[in-house]
């Protein structure tokens, strides 16, 4: 099948402008959380975001003006990141996540779109820097190092558990991307001194951390099941403990000690979020590690 | 000592210790995908074992390249398989329980509830509670005097025990899989090779389960057709298929052969076994005239060594024809050993492949006379010869040559080496689990599960109406999610508001 090199061309074009339009709106976010007034307590007491709806729409400071381009900019970035990968899915005629590059690009946008989504719902637009950066290092190496032109793929990828298996697992890992950064949030500001006045306040970041990985899950609990699936089809066995299938359990057992810590005295708060932070380093080992230092059966997913 | 055991069995089945269990089980799982394992790759076990000296012997004997054989790893799977059902059997009665039992009376202050509203209402309070029941429609309730208390959200705990219960079953399956599942792989040549799943024997390598002993595997026949593959130009793949016929159950006894195309990804299916394309390469044949004149032809699997542009290496063994006394035919053995290059590139005499496909290959052949070591007793390799009897001199170099397809080599002894053709050849895998299907199910049970009890929320609305002295209604709305995911309060808002408008019912 040919290659549509001038849709790749576009593809690219459109991926590096995402990503300009992603530092700069890290530039805008980072204004606001240095200059903006520190969250007002009306906000961040016990029943977070309903107090929202009703607050009062008062005159915008120009920290949170520049704020809120930020976050406009992000909308933006992401629609161009949208772009690139449509592009690159009708450039190769196959779906855009063949490959290390893509299957990145594909797990940032979902991580980019997910925190779109939560500024909607919780009053954290200002820690958009905390949260673009990561992904834009992630892009960033994508589309460098691990950079693979527009190409078909392998016999053995050739089917539509590639959709559904790889798309599944980079969304989820991508949202699990975010409750990673605000874990580590909410372990810095939860200390006795409170010496990050402007982070929001423990309860919103742990709140915001559970309901982020318990949406995200499911969805990853359901994208193993699928490569299981994948698997029984193409290598004779459902699970056989290839390293990335071994991380990839470690790293489900890892999100249900979240969940089941949340709920357990004395691991709730602290114990909770560093668990959540262990679930992320060892999805970025997942992806990093595992596919280029150890050999597996999912080393053509690599480069 | 009954009070011990209680105790024992209390910590064991706490959340804490549930926890604790995760992580043990967490950290045994990972040195798997860090250190080369036996089931996927021994030879680099072998290797790691012999670099790192007597750290690698260590790790040996502790099964770190077997980790998920290992008695370490069962125990803390079998303790936490213990501790979630110690967990789950309370829980599942305290479930059946609840049930059956109706919700909580409605508390004396529900100001101090985390979600409150209130209002004074020119309504009666039984007008008030009908409409409380009214907006509450779906919900369990219970009606007291002039209070309503209601609940839902019952499904998490379901959604909850069947993720729990259908683990315990996706587990259990497991297991049993290991007890009564099997998986061969062979290599058969192709345009009329075939291979019967007759017995251990026929297989090139074959991991049984725990129960299996091979006399009873699933009988049926593949017979392989023509091997077809497309690459892209750079000597990518894009596509391998097979064309087979195959025959089991019933068609063995008529002896039909029933069409099959296999492919990656697409399995053959029969008899509750499937049979897996992995991989292919190639057979170069050759004939060997004896100084006699006898001729004996032979193809032989290579081994590809490049998997990108096939170039493959292997060893072709022929006996001399005609010779009794085994001490003199030992002397005369033949062995061409090589590379073969599907597509061949010259470079200064030294042959290598630039292509996966067949485009007029050839042979770089080095033939060998000699004692081959087939007779002593030791398995030997087929796609190489003892380097040892090389080392002893009882086998020697006779000849190199580059030969394209028809060309012969001849030895100093009058024995000429003709390189024939070059056919292909597939590599299968046979796989038999019974209980994969039931782990499906589970599985599918598991993520239902998860996806209800992570979704549906447990929460609680108290209505009570009171008449005040002047003759108006106070109505309070108090709210409680039992559960701790956050994110109540937009319904309660909305509930709140329908109770307390001052539209009648």
């Amino acid at each position: 099948m040919p290659v549509n090199e001038t849709l790749a061309t576009y593809s690219d074009w459109l991926y590096r402008s995402a990503l300009g339009v992603y530092l700069f709106a890290i530039l805008l976010y980072a204004v606001e959380q240095a200059f903006a007034r520190a969250p007002r307590k009306a906000l961040v007491g016990a029943s977070g975001p309903d107090v929202l709806v009703d607050e009062p729409k008062a005159e915008l400071s120009r920290a949170e003006r520049i704020g809120r381009m930020g976050a406009a900019l992000t909308v933006l970035g992401a629609v161009l990141h949208l772009g690139s990968l449509v592009m690159r899915g009708l450039s190769a005629g196959r779906a855009p996540w063949g490959n290390m590059y893509e299957y990145m690009s594909l797990l940032c946008l979902a991580a980019v779109v997910t925190w779109i989504v939560l500024m909607a719902k919780f009053p954290i637009r200002r820690l958009g820097a905390f949260v673009l950066t990561p992904i834009l290092v992630l892009l960033f190496l994508g589309g460098t190092v691990l950079y693979a032109e527009s190409a078909p793929v392998q016999p053995a990828l050739r089917s539509y558990w590639l959709v559904i298996h790889v798309s599944v697992i980079s969304i989820s890992s991508g949202v699990l991307l975010i409750p990673g950064v605000t874990s580590i949030l909410y372990l810095l500001k939860d200390s006795k001194a409170d010496r990050f006045p402007r982070l929001p306040s423990a309860d919103v970041l742990d709140r915001m951390s559970y309901r982020t990985t318990v949406l995200a899950f499911p969805l990853f609990t359901a994208g193993i099941i699928c490569g299981a699936i994948w698997a029984e089809a193409a290598w004779g066995r459902f699970w056989g403990w290839d390293p990335k299938e071994t991380v990839a359990f470690v790293s489900w057992v890892v999100y249900a000690a979240y969940l089941h810590a949340r709920a357990t005295a004395g691991w709730r708060g602290r114990g909770a979020a560093w668990i959540n932070v262990a679930g992320f380093a060892l999805n970025v080992f997942n992806l990093f590690f595992i596919n280029l230092v150890t050999t597996g059966l999912h080393s053509y997913a690599g480069l | 000592m009954i009070a011990f055991l209680r105790n024992t069995w209390r910590g064991l089945t706490s959340m804490r210790t549930a926890l604790t269990l995760l992580f043990l089980l967490a950290l045994a799982a990972l040195p798997g995908a860090l250190l080369p394992q036996l089931s996927l790759n021994a030879r680099k076990v072998d290797e790691y074992v012999a670099e790192k000296g007597w750290w690698g012997e260590l790790l040996q004997k502790l099964g770190f390249f077997e980790v998920y054989a290992t008695p370490w790893f069962a125990a803390i799977y079998l303790l936490l398989f213990t501790s979630l059902v110690g967990c789950l059997l309370p829980r599942t009665w305290e479930y059946f329980k609840q049930m059956r039992s109706k919700p909580v009376l409605t508390p004396r202050n529900l100001s101090r509830m985390p979600h409150h509203a209130q209002a004074e209402l020119d309504i009666t309070p039984e007008e008030a509670v009908d409409k409380a029941r009214k907006v509450m429609r779906g919900w369990r309730m219970e009606t007291g005097e002039g209070t309503v208390s209601a609940e839902r959200g019952f499904l998490r705990e379901t959604g909850n025990l069947v993720f729990h219960f259908a683990l315990l079953g996706l587990l259990v399956s497991f297991a049993l899989g290991k007890m009564f599942s099997y998986e061969g792989q062979v290599i058969v040549q192709a345009d009329g090779g075939q291979f019967c799943n007759g017995g251990i024997f026929n297989y090139d390598s074959f991991r049984p389960g725990l129960r299996v002993d091979g006399t009873d595997l699933t009988p049926f026949c593949v017979e392989i057709g023509k091997f077809s593959a497309e690459y892209l130009e750079n000597g990518q793949p894009v596509g391998y298929q097979a064309d087979i016929r195959y025959q089991s159950g019933d068609d063995l006894a008529s002896n039909t052969w029933k069409p099959y195309t296999l492919q990656v990804n697409h399995p053959l299916r029969t008899e509750g076994d499937r049979v897996y394309l992995l991989g292919h390469g190639y057979t170069p044949t050759f004939t060997v005239t004896f100084p006699n004149g006898e001729k004996r032809t032979q193809g032989i699997q290579w081994l590809p060594a490049d998997q990108v542009t096939l170039a493959s290496e292997g060893a072709t063994k022929f006996d001399p024809p005609g010779i009794t006394d085994s001490e003199t035919r030992r002397k005369n053995q033949i062995a061409v050993t090589g590379l073969l290059a599907p597509t061949p590139l010259l470079h200064g005499g030294i042959l290598n492949s630039k292509f996966p496909a067949l485009d007029n290959p050839m042979v770089a052949v080095d033939v060998y006379r000699g004692d081959l070591g087939v007779d002593d007793g030791r398995g030997q390799s087929i796609f190489s010869i003892d380097q040892k009897m090389v080392e002893q001199g009882r086998l020697a170099k006779v000849a190199r040559k580059n030969l394209a397809l028809g060309e012969e080599i001849v030895l100093d002894d009058g024995t000429k080496v003709r390189f024939d053709s070059v056919n292909d050849w597939v590599s299968l895998q046979v796989s038999h689990d019974p209980t994969q299907i039931y782990v499906l199910a589970f599985a599918v049970l598991i993520i239902l599960g998860l996806g209800v009890s992570l979704t549906v929320k447990r929460r609680r609305v108290w209505v009570r109406a009171t008449r005040l002295d002047d003759g108006r209604t106070l109505v309070e709305v108090g709210g409680l999610a039992r559960t701790d995911q956050a994110g109540y309060g937009e319904e309660f808002t909305r509930l709140a508001r329908a109770v307390l408008n001052e539209e009648k019912s």
